[in-house]
């Protein structure tokens, strides 16, 4: 029997607000439990909602870059259940009439790039925290998330394959990040899922049952747990039963999917519009101002790079895809002026140390004055291109500027000719029988040769000096 | 010197010409409130923060507002910075607020003095103040009687003469009816005219705060100050705020008054009947012309109503659930266990029955029957006094179709008997009108009481309507004797 997967995500993205969607407190990542916390937050009786247009302007932001229907009324709901960290027992979210409305969003999975239509993206607060570990008998509360906006992104059931959900999480990654509508960052929380998966015969229009695995934030995991689910139902379907409705958990620990509630016990959430609140109107002249201050997307910023910095289609690709990394390369080349090696450093070295650390260039310890420091170092030729590397480690580890590390390691490259030649001279009077070779036509020894120097040199020797000298020295 | 059934107005002239000052006139008002304790008007006292308030303005007498020094009592729905709040619950028996509610705060930010918090129906759902976890306040008129509900404690506080005033809160009746039971004038702003932040939500979209006072005039000085936008409730009405005292003596030669076909006065007692047609004269006598209107909706607004407001109640109350605040069982074996014991213990029969109807009409498969269906027939009702108020300046009813009742006869089998109650008050609360109870004479020795519906944002109109009528009658200066209560 042949299967095919249908996947629809839900994407939770936490907006980068200063202050919560309904209250004025901070949304900092990180205090102290409990202290980004108002009367609004905690849900004390006699408080009332009042909106953080902000938030509005990030969803509408997002709305445009997807291209979708923008609602400039859109009203709150109530969303009614009862948890510890849900201070008032329900949620005000939008419901009937969603901020953002339709659109669709590009993927690249491999070869091949997809279109995934959005249903639709509406704004809710956030909930608190549980604690049940930290207290022998009792759970925690720390209720500084609560509040916090969330821009929920509801995905067609369009996506065929966990590749292609990362894919899809890649794409919304880089949009939020890019229009700064979140930080996106996932450890955080600030990005992460809900997939609603099913299976069903190839060729079958009818949607098989479908489960939902709640909260995943990391690409890993979604990838993990979706090809978990696949297995699982797939394995239901071939003993020829059938698939329960239900919400389940990914395990990271033990790579399982297992569940969480199934549907005759799920929530009735008795929604009805939030009376607290008027309908939200966003005016014409709002939605002007935010055409109008819109960001650079990526694509445009492809073509900038290439005209301004003249560098390659491909670097400047690259660069553009992450904001991070754009933004880094913009700021690091007001103060180099060498672009191409710039280009070259980013893309190489620091992409290869930020993958295998699994962060973002602004998380590291990589600063946009020492990397331009670096770059300049190497084009005024003060370092050879492998000290580059030595210096950049140590950059990595300790985040001192290279020019500390070039001082106090004494690595400033020799370039000076008769100090080269001496130690040339000397290489050719050590070693006579590889000099004989090299005459008598054995060409590979020049590496030798050129080893010795920087052996001698301790790699600092100019690369292009002591080819020429050695050159002549060899004729 | 004596200050009981005193209203604002004469205590300002006692004030200002200095008969009294403002630490005596505090001290009286305590004195009443412990006299007349057996009405059971109050659930908390302010005696020490407000005896000092009254000293230290004493000593600073700087403050120009009409209501500088002048004591104050405010419904315990109203949260007060370090003052108990309970909305007469067991649940919020323990409750003490880190903050003030807009409406109380401006009232003491224009120098009033709050005494203490009264007594109501348990998060104002009542008609009798009978739902009360602190016990029934009653009738200063008749003991044993029920001042009404919910703000039955302001209503009984203000008609016995302990203070010229006090705030309560309108859901569907709640101040119009136990001002109309206790003889005393009360009034229910426009939705929106005063800030809903820091009062204790029953339902959302109908709660509207208010005075109880003993004349329009009194009612007209509190509503100046508690009036106005308020950025912290965004469904507060950013327009004007008149001087509604200023206009209040207007003629009202011509005033074009609406009589509710559908309200069929034929069924209620010949005595509150009689009442309602001396009325009309009076205000034939002033100028004002009758005109018949129909309110073809109006009928469904009970169960639109007992649709609409429990379902806001169900969720509203969700939040007292033993975890942050209030109060919280013992020995619970888990979250779900800690939620039924607290919220069981806490909460009275009455206030379970609306939660338990809130959460059926909104629940899955009911939404679109009941909620849904509610608020578009509320619609229409709006739509009808809309279309009503363009031939008429205010519609006369009365405010509740009988008088003051024995506690325990109404609504113990029956609780629909009691929501009756609510007939006429609430309309207005549906559509967001203002209205006004004023009394307007007696039946059987006890209060009977007059509405009056403005348009929309119309407070100045009503209250000067209302304030005509009591310069043309008596029954405002009504007091009851008190004998079996001191």
């Amino acid at each position: 029997m042949s299967w095919e997967t249908v996947i629809g995500l839900e994407t939770h993205v936490q907006l980068s607000t200063k202050t919560k969607l309904f209250s004025r407190a901070s949304t900092a990542f990180g205090a102290s439990p409990n202290t980004n916390v108002n009367l609004i937050d905690c849900g004390l009786p006699g408080v009332l909602p009042s909106v953080n247009k902000e938030a509005f302007y990030k969803a509408i932001r997002f709305g445009m870059a997807i291209d979708a229907q923008i609602n400039q009324v859109s009203i709150f709901d109530r969303k009614n259940y009862f948890y510890a960290d849900l201070p008032k027992g329900y949620q005000i979210t939008q419901m009937d009439l969603p901020i953002v409305l339709g659109g669709s969003i590009n993927i690249v999975s491999g070869e091949t790039t997809k279109t995934i239509n959005i249903t639709r993206a509406h704004l809710e607060e956030d909930a608190g925290k549980s604690i049940h570990d930290e207290y022998d008998g009792y759970s925690a509360i720390d209720l500084n998330r609560a509040g916090t906006p969330l821009l929920e992104i509801v995905s067609e059931p369009e996506i065929s394959s966990a590749k292609e959900a990362v894919a899809y999480m890649k794409a919304m990654h880089q949009l939020v990040t890019y229009l700064d509508v979140s930080d996106g960052n996932m450890a955080q929380g600030s990005l992460r899922c809900d997939a609603n998966v099913s299976i069903r015969k190839k060729g079958d229009k009818d949607l098989g049952t479908r489960t939902e695995i709640k909260n995943i934030n990391s690409f890993k995991f979604i990838e993990k747990a979706i090809n978990f689910e696949i297995k699982r139902q797939i394995k239901i379907l071939e003993k020829g039963e059938t698939v329960t409705q239900e919400t389940r958990l990914y395990d990271s620990s033990k790579d399982e999917t297992r569940s969480m509630r199934s549907k005759e016990f799920a929530n009735d959430y008795r929604y009805f519009p939030e009376p607290d609140l008027l309908p939200v109107v966003i005016s014409d002249e709002e939605i002007k101002r935010i055409k109008d201050e819109f960001p650079e997307l990526p694509s445009e910023k492809e073509m900038r790079y290439q005209q301004d910095f003249k560098i390659s289609a491909y670097d400047a690709q690259i660069i553009a895809s992450s904001k991070s990394m754009a933004d880094f390369f913009e700021a690091a080349a007001e103060q180099t002026g060498n672009y191409n090696l710039l280009a070259n450093w980013l893309i190489g070295e620091i992409s290869a140390y930020l993958n295998k650390e699994l962060i973002e260039i602004n998380e590291s310890k990589l600063s946009i004055a020492n990397v331009a420091i670096l770059i300049n170092r190497i084009d005024d030729q003060t370092i050879s291109g492998k000290i580059g590397k030595a210096i950049f480690e140590e950059m990595c580890i300790s985040g001192i500027s290279p020019d500390e590390i070039i001082e106090s390691q004494g690595l400033k490259q020799i370039s000076d000719d008769g100090a080269i030649e001496e130690i040339i001279n000397s290489v050719i009077n050590d070693n006579p029988a590889q000099v004989e070779a090299y005459r008598g036509g054995k060409d590979k020894l020049f590496g030798f040769f050129v080893g010795q120097v920087m052996k001698l040199t301790q790699g600092k020797a100019n690369p292009k000096t002591v080819n020429a000298i050695l050159n002549e020295k060899l004729k | 010197m004596n200050i009981q059934f005193k209203s604002i107005i004469e205590l300002r002239e006692m004030l200002d010409n200095k008969s009294i000052s403002i630490t005596e006139l505090t001290q009286e008002s305590f004195l009443l409130a412990k006299k007349y304790d057996e009405l059971n008007c109050f659930v908390t006292m302010n005696e020490e923060v407000g005896q000092k308030k009254a000293d230290a303005a004493d000593s600073n007498n700087k403050n120009s507002s009409m209501l500088f020094g002048i004591p104050l009592a405010q419904k315990d729905l109203f949260c007060t910075e370090n003052l108990r709040t309970t909305c007469s619950s067991k649940i919020l028996s323990n409750f003490i607020p880190p903050y003030t509610a807009t409406a109380v705060k401006k009232l003491e930010d224009a120098g009033s003095i709050t005494i203490g918090k009264t007594n109501m129906d348990e998060f104002a759902m009542g008609s009798s103040n009978e739902t009360s976890f602190f016990g029934n306040v009653h009738n200063p008129w008749k003991k044993g009687y029920v001042p009404g509900g919910s703000s039955g404690g302001s209503a009984a506080a203000v008609a016995a003469g302990i203070v010229p005033a006090a705030t309560g809160t309108d859901t569907g009746g709640s101040i119009r009816q136990p001002a109309a039971h206790c003889g005393i004038t009360g009034l229910k702003p426009t939705y929106g005219r005063v800030s809903r932040w820091g009062m204790i939500a029953f339902a959302s979209s109908l709660d509207q705060a208010g005075p109880l006072a003993r004349t329009a005039e009194d009612c007209a000085i509190l509503l100046n100050s508690m009036s106005g936008y308020d950025s912290k409730d965004t469904t507060s009405l950013n327009s004007d705020v008149p001087d509604f005292l200023a206009n209040i003596n207007q003629p009202i030669d011509g005033l074009k008054i609406g009589i509710i076909k559908e309200f069929n006065l034929s069924d209620l007692d010949s005595e509150v009947q009689a009442r309602f047609e001396e009325s009309k004269k009076t205000y034939e006598k002033l100028g004002a012309k009758f005109i018949e209107v129909s309110l073809p909706n109006i009928s469904a607004s009970v169960p639109t109503y007992y649709s609409i407001a429990p379902a806001e109640c169900s969720s509203n109350l969700s939040r007292f659930d033993g975890v942050r605040f209030g109060h919280r069982a013992k020995n619970t074996t888990d979250l779900n266990d800690l939620y039924i014991k607290s919220r069981s213990e806490g909460f009275g029969d009455e206030v379970k029955r609306r939660i338990l109807i809130g959460t059926y009409a909104l629940s899955a498969g009911y939404y679109d029957a009941y909620y849904k269906k509610a608020q578009q027939v509320r619609r229409l009702i709006k739509n009808d006094f809309d279309q009503v108020f363009q031939s008429v300046d205010v519609l006369m009813t009365p405010t509740s179709p009988n008088t003051a009742f024995e506690f325990g006869s109404k609504g113990t089998q029956n609780p629909v008997e009691l929501y009756l109650e609510d007939l006429f008050t609430i309309s207005s609360n549906l559509a967001g009108l203002p209205a006004i109870s004023i009394p307007h004479g007696q039946v059987n020795s006890l209060p009977v009481g007059l509405q009056l519906i403005g348009n929309f944002l119309k407070e100045d109109q009503l209250l000067n309507t209302a304030h005509l009528f009591q310069k043309n009658s008596d029954f405002h200066l009504a007091q009851p004797s008190l004998e079996d209560f001191s």
